[in-house]
């Protein structure tokens, strides 16, 4: 949990400091004229929660978290300690896949916590010093549309993504084939699997939830 | 006993095992030489359920193997150890967590479990390891760390897959000399090699495995002896 959670906090924050950013911003752009600009926190509120903060966390998780999954799973078993698991009575899925799913699942959404919190501040500050936008401004449009279900609609969603990239990592590098280019293989297809799982998944949550 | 009645298995195309038939007497370690790809680990794998043979039988003590379930399979392999051709240890644990896994799973105490660590370590003369970590060890010394994981276990067999294989010949004494003392414990070996100074050393009984069949069967003297033109090529080196 620390390896696949704790230690991707800081690209997760990283990611969300400057979606948080580009979203202000972006915000203030269609805005300015149209609404009134305190309407940048509603979107960065919303947006954040429900929909970036998951996603592009995932994203950058599948590359991190997925890649690292079968890349360590496939070296186990072009080394043949999958096949010595099985002799020594574990079995494989168990012992392997079930401990890394429950894992991701468990921690994407405390990081994808962590991301959501970063994005909305980064958005704020990002207001208040380079738009003409105050601080109760800000907030005013942060909890014009704000409900509860923003925050754990974005959560539910980040765990699935979290088992997926889990599940995909897992699932490409006991297929590995042999040698550095059979792990390589398997690595690249876990992220980018990963990637489509997030994808697809986000869909099915929002025609689902929403 | 160990008995391969027949066993056949094939990858795509290829036809691998046609038709092997031989049994390992218990209390002996029976060799298994051949050339390199000729199926010689794929046969080991069969008879650990490893990998299922497309046809035939591999019967460890009256059970067929690949008509066992799960937890058969488990209570089997309880009795059988594997000796990897690069050791298969695991990389995160230490040489005693890598011995100590398969006892934990079998529900062993503290106590035994650190007995057990301690005798098999003695076994492979590599006491001192215990807390090295895989990435520590030569190749030799991790080929005996896995023998003292099989060993530990106390398994009625224990199957040896290429044990000197990238060895120095000074270290693939020594590990022929750790499966004669394995074998002298009561342990039933059974060890494919294409290393023949390991397989005349080791051996109670030898055989040839040829395009997929055992090519001939016998002592250490009667392979030695042995008119067969492809085991004479084979054993005296000659291409």
């Amino acid at each position: 949990m620390r390896r696949l959670g704790v230690d991707s906090v800081p690209i997760a924050v990283f990611i969300a400091i400057f979606t948080g950013i580009v979203l202000a911003l972006l915000s203030s752009y269609i805005f300015t004229g149209a609404v009134p600009l305190y309407f940048v926190g509603a979107l960065v509120g919303k947006t954040v929660m429900m929909e970036l903060g998951p996603v592009l966390t995932g994203m950058a998780l599948a590359g991190r978290v997925g890649a690292s999954i079968a890349a360590e799973l496939g070296t186990m078993k072009v080394t043949e300690q999958v096949d010595a698991l099985e002799t020594l009575a574990y079995d494989p899925n168990a012992y392997l896949v079930v401990p890394r799913v429950l894992a991701s699942a468990l921690m994407f959404p405390v990081v994808t916590a962590f991301a959501m919190a970063i994005g909305v501040t980064s958005g704020w500050i990002t207001a208040v010093n380079l738009l003409d936008l105050s601080t109760p401004e800000f907030f005013k449009g942060l909890k014009l549309f704000y409900q509860f279900k923003d925050i754990w609609f974005g959560l539910v969603k980040s765990a699935s993504f979290g088992a997926a990239v889990a599940l995909m990592g897992c699932l490409r590098g006991l297929d590995a084939k042999s040698g550095a280019q059979g792990v390589g293989q398997s690595t690249t297809r876990a992220v980018v699997l990963g990637c489509e799982a997030i994808l697809v998944l986000d869909a099915f949550w929002a025609l689902v939830l929403l | 006993m160990i008995q391969l009645e027949g066993l056949t298995k094939s990858f795509d195309a290829r036809r691998v095992l046609d038709g092997v038939t031989l049994e390992v007497p218990d209390g002996q370690n029976t060799v298994i030489i051949g050339y390199s790809g000729s199926g010689k680990s794929v046969t080991l794998k069969c008879i650990v359920g490893l990998l299922e043979p497309d046809g035939g039988r591999a019967i460890v003590d009256g059970a067929v193997v690949s008509e066992l379930d799960r937890d058969q399979l488990t209570e089997l392999r309880g009795q059988i150890g594997y000796v990897f051709q690069f050791a298969a240890l695991f990389d995160s644990m230490t040489v005693a967590q890598n011995i100590a896994l398969g006892l934990v799973r079998r529900g062993y105490d503290g106590e035994t479990i650190a007995e057990r660590i301690a005798e098999s370590l003695a076994v492979v003369e590599l006491s001192g390891t215990e807390g090295k970590y895989p990435a520590e060890l030569s190749g030799g010394m991790r080929k005996r760390v896995g023998i003292a994981r099989a060993v530990a276990l106390k398994p009625r067999y224990i199957l040896y897959d290429e044990p000197t294989s990238g060895l120095d010949p000074v270290t693939s004494a020594v590990m022929d000399q750790l499966m004669v003392r394995t074998r002298d414990l009561g342990v039933t070996g059974l060890l494919v090699t294409h290393d023949m100074r390991s397989a005349f050393c080791v051996g109670d009984r030898i055989a040839m495995l040829y395009e997929g069949r055992i090519r001939q069967v016998g002592t250490k003297s009667e392979i030695q002896a042995t008119t067969d033109p492809v085991v004479r090529q084979f054993i005296e080196g000659r291409p």
